[in-house]
């Protein structure tokens, strides 16, 4: 007796259930597809700001930081102002410039350091603590939150670590000028050394297309494997990585493999015309961004993102709490 | 249509069968309680049920296939999966403004309602509240979404009596409107009596019993028996006996109360006797029956 049949309810009315039957199916039709496909995202993507602070905590801690370091450094300006203008001009560019570049590579380490740790933590936290059962008793697909998580590394940290950045050489410079005027200098030649604008653009570029882009299949390794590790997603993320350079040594004495991964870290070829700091927006470098764009390089490394994603969404319809 | 319909559900976990050709019908708006011993496969049931797993055979829910067209299904389904899984780190407000702006049919006004009975506040995070607090909230937000089909695999597990009774007198009188159908798991079978329209046993990974709460009161009665009508009462075919002080207490499945009568006190059983004689003297199944994991 393996069949379970249970009597339907007589319901007491019957026109009422089919109101509430055509009501049902009624916004079902109605329900715009917008719903569907941006509002589930847009939640999801709050979700992972409120779940993971140190996305915006870290950076802003440590533009605190270089702010009130360089707040006590404004002591000694007047004279480094006036020792300044004694050297030529390129060294007293470089001097000036050195604490804001300074400032900006300490946010863009900041910005891969949260992003490594995001992305192994992305798909591993909700099975650890076993709240991915919720997540997916909600209508937002694994497509959805795979996404969301996905465009964290790849926007959202390098246009927050950009306008962080933007944000404290401002103040910066706002806090540099003060000081010179108040000690009756002036501001003269510590805004034309410092091109800021140039500086933010170039900035911009550097952020989203190497470190956001360009890396994109670091970024989706690691998911893949914070989605699929049961423990220490950090381990199996880079031991296998370790693996295959040995084994290629071994076997082969060659090491592509770990050139290959070296060139990927170190932003590829092409992505050095891109970040030298201050590079002015001249048709050169767009030109030169236009082809690092579409280098191979880029391209492949986008195709191998985008396999590493489409595993990391098939895996996770599998998965349930560890 | 049926709101579940499954023929011949299958899954295995290497080589342990966790769903042996299960065969199951749920019409809409019931309340199917669904009752087995550890590693029975009940919650492997309900995870083929909600799309989070894949199976062999055919189940429908809703007229979907669930695994499928998941994402379409949990518009119309919802469900609680064991006890304390809402993510600790999340705050109550922020959970509520997260299930209302992702789900569609959720009716923000109904948690607010329920969340003015408990002593929960917006400003808590879940790792704040006790667990029967989690599950008070987990339930408020439940119960606001319009869904056809709610699933419930454990609901009230490790909370005291007092926290299980509210919960479930809240679904039956804040949440149930007879024309949704939900499905409950649990081990505190007779706390749920009361509650189901329908109840069923499964044992490895098989349906080994079912049938309407209104037939389970009609057919089966229970028996203390006088010692002397001992053997008159064997001679009707028990299903099951057991002691109860002494006394030997006899279950009867279809025989007319008033040829009882005479044998001793007449009652009609609970669930959890009716579980013992079906599923208590299985062989193994004896001493706390656990065969393979169901997960």
């Amino acid at each position: 007796m393996n069949t379970m049949n249970t009597q339907s309810n007589a319901m007491p009315e019957p026109s009422d259930s089919q109101t509430k039957d055509s009501q049902i199916n009624e916004s079902q039709v109605i329900a715009p597809a917008l719903f569907t496909a941006t509002r589930p995202f847009y939640w999801a993507l709050r979700r992972e700001l409120w779940e993971n602070r140190s996305i915006y905590i870290a950076p802003l801690a440590f533009a605190a930081l270089i702010l009130f370091g360089f707040m006590i450094s404004t002591i000694h300006l007047p004279d480094k102002m006036r020792a300044a203008s004694a050297l030529d001009p390129m060294k007293q560019h470089e001097m000036i410039e050195q604490p804001y570049d300074f400032a900006e590579l300490l946010l863009m380490g900041t910005y891969l350091i949260v992003a490594v740790f995001y992305c192994l933590d992305a798909l591993h936290g909700e099975r650890r603590d076993r709240s991915i059962l919720f997540w997916k008793s909600l209508p937002v697909s694994d497509v959805t939150t795979v996404l969301s998580k996905a465009s964290i590394p790849l926007l959202l940290l390098p246009l927050l670590t950009w306008a962080i950045t933007v944000a404290t050489q401002w103040i910066m410079l706002l806090l540099s000028s003060a000081v010179l005027l108040g000690s009756g200098q002036s501001v003269a030649t510590l805004w034309r050394n410092l091109p800021l604008f140039q500086m933010w653009m170039g900035l911009l570029y550097h952020l989203l297309f190497v470190h956001g882009f360009y890396f994109a299949p670091v970024y989706g390794w690691l998911m893949l494997v914070s989605g699929w590790a049961r423990r220490m997603p950090f381990l199996w993320a880079g031991l296998p990585m370790l693996a295959i350079g040995f084994v290629e040594k071994i076997a082969f004495n060659t090491s592509y493999f770990a050139s290959m991964l070296g060139s990927r870290l170190a932003g590829g070829e092409d992505a050095g015309a891109l970040s030298a700091p201050g590079h002015a927006m001249d048709p050169l470098t767009v030109f030169s961004l236009a082809k690092f764009l579409i280098s191979p390089g880029m391209l492949i490394g986008l195709a191998v993102f985008a396999a590493f994603l489409a595993a990391a969404i098939r895996l996770r319809r599998y998965q349930g709490p560890i | 249509m049926p709101c579940i319909e499954a023929r011949g559900l299958r899954k295995a976990f290497g080589t342990t069968i966790a769903l042996d050709g299960v065969n199951l019908r749920v019409e809409e708006g019931r309340i199917l309680g669904l009752i087995g011993p550890n590693g029975a496969g009940k919650t492997t049931a309900l995870n083929a049920i909600l799309g989070l797993t894949p199976f062999q055979g055919e189940l429908r829910v809703l007229g979907r296939n669930p695994w499928t067209e998941r994402d379409l299904l949990m518009r119309d389904v919802c469900f609680i999966a064991d006890v304390a899984v809402l993510p600790r780190w999340i705050r109550v407000s922020q959970l509520i403004d997260y299930v209302a702006g992702v789900h569609p049919r959720f009716d923000r006004a109904k948690t607010d309602g329920f969340l003015a009975k408990t002593t929960i506040r917006r400003t808590s995070k879940v790792r704040e509240l006790s667990k029967g607090m989690v599950a008070q909230l987990h339930l408020a937000l439940v119960m606001a979404i319009d869904a056809r089909l709610l699933v419930l695999d454990e609901p009230t597990l490790g909370l005291d009596i007092l926290y299980r009774k509210q919960f479930y007198d809240s679904l039956l009188n804040d949440y149930f409107d007879r024309s949704r159908t939900i499905v409950v798991t649990t081990h505190q079978v007779e706390e749920v009596q009361h509650v189901l329209t329908d109840v069923m046993f499964i044992d490895r990974g098989r349906v080994v019993f079912s049938c309407s709460m209104d037939d389970f009161e009609s057919r089966f009665r229970e028996v203390m028996v006088h010692p002397e009508k001992l053997a008159a009462a064997r001679a009707l075919k028990p299903m099951h006996e057991r002691q109860v002080l002494g006394r030997s207490t006899l279950l009867f499945d279809g025989v007319v109360r008033s040829q009882l009568a005479a044998l001793g006190d007449v009652r009609t059983p609970s669930i959890a006797d009716l579980f013992v004689a079906v599923l208590g003297d299985k062989p193994g199944n004896q001493a706390g029956p656990a065969q393979g994991a169901a997960r």
